[in-house]
């Protein structure tokens, strides 16, 4: 790994260089913006890539960490670095930026179109790779302003309304956040004597910094910011009408990544900081979470729209990606982190092909579609695999973060898991009910003449069944480099929470002694014992996050020190040639 | 001529003027000592204004285009560097007063003075092509705005009550008629005579209130009070604190703060767009230095009195100024209840009552002028000939016809609502900063959320100028802006400073923590023998 090269600054500030590059050309060469666009989105997405390959999966904790130091008089530094969790969203959004740039076509002032996006993609990456509140809430804000104006210039209908209701919501959580993180940093000051906006510091010193109430308020603060980028039911309301009006790359990317933002700070600067307050709120996180999942599913039911019918049911499942966020053991953890990850992949695909469909037909309207897949067998079947995925069909990448999230859930909250499974079921029902509507039937008119997918739009979906079939069928690359991170956090959580035992029942053969002896008292069974005392004997005994993570730490410490001995030996044997 | 010397160094603050001494039989009129390089700033523009109607009457004929601007600018500049040398003397010595006790200069005197040069030196470049536009052109409206700058100079390193009053006339009354200066519209003479009669009122209040502060503590001299504060405890306060109600009437009007704004939308609408600038920014700013002066250097020991009328004039502005300024349809009235939001932004930060609180008052005006000079060089540019075009429509489709004056635009509006790597940004993290560290979390709450309603109103403005449309659809087509010179100059330096200061606070956070107000006793200069020429 060159340590020389910071390549998650390079990451974020290349699309804002190209942002920059296209502001100064001329707007009447098209050609050249267009080139610029892809170029730049594109080597940021290369590096996100690289990164992948280069990340070592073994180590929880930042990798690829650099500090800069930013303003020093108030602690500030530009801090990146990429975990488990953060990895995979940065290549999301290295990947998801350059196929929505080149699969969406744009007719009209492309110079302020591709200039808004790339500025877009720059706060996005910045706040997935900050590892400093300031950085991370510039990068936060930054992301609304190019959204505001992708909606409000090239959006359709009610452009201008959704885009001044997802600018307010958005900014008012946010601003709410701002005191929030200058009252921590300030309480943290006066504990400790450090003026500092380093989140691994701050997270190390939270527990004896804040009292109980300063640490509630303050997270309160952080998760309505949250909660309505997410965005959870009550404060959802801006979404469906800014997912309907945007134009396609729009919805792409506001699905694709920006809803991640939320759910993504939750866990990072939610539960990385605030981990005693998560555990007690984790019933209200849970209950939010089912309602999301249930109203979403049902609104996404009863819609005319068909992108609007997507944009509830984005409402639904980043509800499944909160419940497995309180779930608070690895199995629901892990889910969330690939369940934004799958989502991303399948909605940001359906809301391209709505919009391949909408440039094709003009409406979105279900009724007025019918028999599509007769015309169009192509679009009929790629639809038909992405929409599947987002349905949680097995074998499909869907599956994999829902499996996780309701298994997770099961094991701490299980009546929660009952009442979520059930929206699995309505997302079946919707998503198949619209399919069927719109592809199946008579095809008349404008219907039965619509064009298939072209060569271009067949290559922009590729990659997006390329993952939804290859997560699904072998998630083991994805999971292993998750998992190391979630069981660090899930670790610091036990540590800091006195009698907190949700993470440490994995599999249930943990539960609570007592309780073991009392079931099998009542149904007059000792075998759940036996199993359990064999898997203590073979070694087999489930293990906490703490412990799996100490495992990590242990062999992380023995390669370090092979590896320091090796260029010991190295140097010795230079030494000896020298000589 | 020797005895002239000796008068001049033995002068001290108990030789009251008219108790000269005698000598040979000659009186000599005792005058307080001065240090000159003190009080440059204020010199240079009084003088450059005098000296300004003094050329302009003895040069008769045609002058070439723009002397009076670049008369000004050069004034304005000189003032701002004559505080260069004094930081030196800061640093190595402290704060120092002079004149007898009646002005102190300190670090917050020094950056307070050159926010307001700035001020100038922007709105002089404004008017360059503005005034010509509107057949108004010569040096009054320099000369008035220099003296008007003087007049805040002297408030920002008063130290006395009388002298900060002396400053508060010079600035304002000069305000008063530049408000009136376009002689062609109507408003203009409405909002000038608006201002002077309600300025003038609360003149007449803040004039009471160090009566009635002269009568409780027995001076006006601010160190003087402070000492007697300091080591009196006043057995029935209720003078001292009418009178400190009293001048924060006067001073509040100044700021335009809520409830004492009501003059600030019909000013701004009716005065001309330049005036409005400096309005904004240079009135503002010596306003908010009396402000700190009398409250945080004068008055810390009732802070626990005034920090609560305080947070009442904030959240007032900060909600008053937001809410009424979405349901505007004129720009300029919207701009003028936006900056009585800001206002009560800068109010926070007095209300934190600590150092950090006052760097944060500082690095706000500093940044905010830049910003709504910046704002109002595009509204005068926009209102064209005859000035009147600055409803929300005439901004309709100015990204089309000019997309650059529009790009700018929307960076100052983005800046002003607070978005990250602007200056605005980073003006409200400081002050929310100071407020929360002060432990005032409820008002830091509600100014964010004052913050976000005011959003929507630079929304509305960015909306339209970018995303109107025609009746049929198509995008509206708005008139095309011509740019000159010194405007484009003023919008280039805005614009600059906003997304530098934005993305690069540091330095300019590092100014605003050396702009510490200090209060200190005036030091008479020890006698010197001047060694008098033989002869004499």
């Amino acid at each position: 790994m060159d340590q020389s090269f910071a390549v998650l600054t390079a990451i974020v500030l290349i699309p804002a260089f190209g942002a920059i590059a296209i502001a100064l050309t001329p707007k009447s060469r098209v050609e050249i913006i267009k080139m610029f666009a892809v170029l730049f989105s594109v080597a940021s997405g290369a590096l996100s890539i690289w990164v992948l390959w280069n990340f070592d999966k073994a180590d929880p904790g930042f990798q690829f960490v650099s500090n800069q130091e930013w303003i020093e008089s108030f602690g500030i530094s530009w801090s990146v670095g990429v975990d488990g969790i953060s990895l995979f969203l940065v290549v999301l959004t290295g990947v998801l930026f350059p196929l929505a740039i080149v699969g969406v076509a744009v007719k009209k002032d492309e110079k302020a179109y591709f200039a808004w996006i790339l500025l877009l993609m720059a706060g996005v990456m910045g706040v997935f790779v900050a590892l400093d509140l300031f950085l991370f809430f510039v990068a936060f804000e930054v992301t609304l302003v190019p959204m505001y104006m992708l909606i409000g210039g090239w959006g359709h209908g009610e452009r201008v309304r959704a885009a001044t209701k997802f600018f307010l919501y958005t900014m008012f959580g946010s601003a709410l956040m701002l005191v929030g993180i200058l009252a921590l940093v300030w309480l943290n000051q006066s504990a400790t004597g450090e003026l500092t906006f380093s989140l691994p510091v701050l997270a190390a010193n939270v527990g004896d910094a804040l009292s109980t109430t300063q640490s509630r308020i303050i997270f309160a603060s952080f998760a309505l910011a949250f909660a309505i980028k997410i965005p959870l039911f009550p404060v959802h309301t801006w979404l469906p009408d800014a997912h309907t009006e945007a134009p396609t790359a729009g919805s792409v990317i506001l699905a694709g990544v920006l809803l991640k933002l939320g759910t993504y700070a939750l866990l990072r600067f939610g539960f990385f900081l605030f981990p005693t307050v998560v555990v007690d709120a984790s019933w209200i996180l849970l209950t939010v979470g089912v309602i999301g999942v249930i109203y979403g599913a049902v609104v996404a039911t009863m819609q005319k729209d068909l992108k609007r019918l997507i944009a509830y049911s984005s409402v639904a499942h980043m509800g499944f990606v909160v419940i497995g966020i309180a779930a608070l053991n690895t199995e629901g953890v892990t889910g969330s982190v690939i369940q934004m990850v799958n989502h991303g992949v399948s909605t940001a695909a359906l809301f391209l092909l709505v919009g391949m469909i909408y440039t094709r037909r003009h409406t979105r309207d279900i009724s007025a579609l019918s028999g599509l897949q007769k015309a169009a067998p192509m679009l009929a079947g790629v639809y038909m695999l992405v929409m599947l995925s987002s349905i949680g069909l097995p074998g499909l990448n869907g599956f994999v973060g829902e499996f996780l999230i309701l298994q997770g859930t099961f094991l701490s909250g299980r009546y929660w898991a009952v009442v979520a499974a059930g929206g699995v079921i309505l997302a079946a029902l919707y998503l198949l009910w619209a399919y069927q509507r719109v592809f199946h039937g008579p095809a008349e008119g404008d219907n039965a003449k619509i064009r298939d997918l072209g060569v271009r739009e067949a290559l922009v979906m590729a990659p997006f069944l390329i993952a939804i079939v290859f997560v699904g069928v072998y998630p083991k690359p994805v999971l292993e480099r998750i998992e190391p991170s979630v069981d660090a956090i899930l670790c610091q959580v036990e540590l800091r929470v006195d009698d907190f035992t949700y993470s440490s029942t994995e599999a249930g053969s943990q539960l609570d002694p007592e309780k073991r002896d009392r079931i099998n008292e009542e149904y007059e069974l000792d075998v759940d014992v036996e199993r359990a005392d064999d898997g203590a004997e073979t070694g087999d005994e489930p293990s906490t996050p703490c412990e799996r993570d100490a495992e990590r730490m242990e062999i992380l410490a023995a390669r370090q020190a092979e590896a320091d001995a090796d260029a010991e030996a190295e140097a010795e044997r230079a030494g000896e040639d020298g000589e | 001529m020797s005895s002239l010397w000796t008068a001049l160094a033995q002068f001290g603050p108990e030789g009251v003027p008219g108790g000269g001494t005698v000598d040979d039989g000659v009186v000599q009129i005792a005058t307080p000592s001065v240090d000159w390089t003190a009080i440059a700033p204020i010199l240079v523009l009084a003088i450059g204004a005098l000296l300004l109607l003094a050329v302009d009457s003895l040069w008769r004929g045609k002058k070439p285009a723009g002397f009076y601007a670049l008369w000004t600018v050069v004034t304005a500049g000189a003032a701002g560097l004559a505080t260069i040398p004094m930081w030196d003397r800061i640093d190595e010595s402290g704060a120092l007063s002079t004149v007898g006790g009646a002005v102190g200069v300190d670090g917050f005197t020094l950056l307070m003075t050159a926010v307001i040069c700035s001020a100038v030196f922007l709105g002089a470049l404004l008017a360059k092509d503005y005034l010509p536009r509107e057949g108004l052109d010569g040096p009054g409206f320099y000369v008035l705005m220099l003296l008007s700058a003087s007049g805040g100079v002297i408030m920002a390193m008063a130290n006395d009550l009388i002298v900060l009053f002396i400053g508060l006339e010079t600035l304002s009354i000069a305000a008063y008629v530049l408000a009136a200066m376009h002689l062609k519209r109507i408003q203009s003479q409405e909002a000038g005579m608006k201002y002077f009669v309600l300025g003038a009122f609360s003149s007449a209040f803040f004039l009471y209130g160090i009566a009635m502060i002269y009568g409780a503590t027995g001076s006006t001299n601010l160190v003087r009070i402070n000492d007697f504060l300091s080591q009196n405890l006043l057995r029935s306060d209720g003078l001292l604190l009418l009178g400190l109600a009293l001048m924060l009437v006067g001073l509040g009007f100044k700021v335009a703060a809520v409830p004492f704004h009501s003059w600030a939308p019909d000013v701004y609408d009716g005065a001309p767009g330049p005036v409005v600038a400096y309005m904004a920014s240079g009135i503002k700013a010596a306003g908010f230095a009396g402000i700190i002066r009398v409250l945080y250097l004068t008055f810390p020991s009732y802070s626990d009195d005034w920090r609560p009328i305080i947070f009442v004039l904030a959240i007032l502005s900060l909600g008053v100024g937001a809410v009424l300024a979405i349901v505007q349809s004129d720009v300029k009235r919207m701009l003028a209840y936006s900056s009585i939001s800001h206002a009560g932004f800068i109010l926070v930060g007095v209300e934190a009552a600590t150092q950090a609180g006052v760097s944060a008052v500082l690095f706000y005006l500093a940044t905010y002028t830049f910003l709504v000079v910046g704002t109002f060089a595009v509204i005068t540019l926009v209102d064209q000939q005859g000035d009147s075009a600055h409803e929300l429509s005439d901004y309709r489709g100015l990204s089309r016809s000019s997309p650059v004056l529009a790009f700018v635009f929307t960076i100052l509006l983005m800046a002003q609502a607070g978005v990250p790597l602007t200056s605005g940004f980073f003006a409200k993290f400081y002050v929310i900063s100071a407020s929360v560290e002060a432990g005032s979390y409820w008002l830091a709450g509600l100014a964010m959320a004052a913050a976000v309603i005011a959003a929507f109103l630079y929304l509305r403005l960015i909306v339209t100028m970018w995303m109107s449309t025609d009746a049929d659809g198509a995008p509206a087509e708005g008139t095309k802006i011509r740019v000159p010179f010194a405007a484009g100059l003023v919008l280039a330096i805005t614009f600059i400073v906003t997304v530098g200061v934005g993305i690069w606070p540091q330095p300019a956070v590092e100014w605003s923590e050396e702009g510490e107000p200090v209060l200190v006793e005036y030091q008479p200069p020890e006698p010197v023998d001047l060694g008098v020429p033989p002869g004499f």
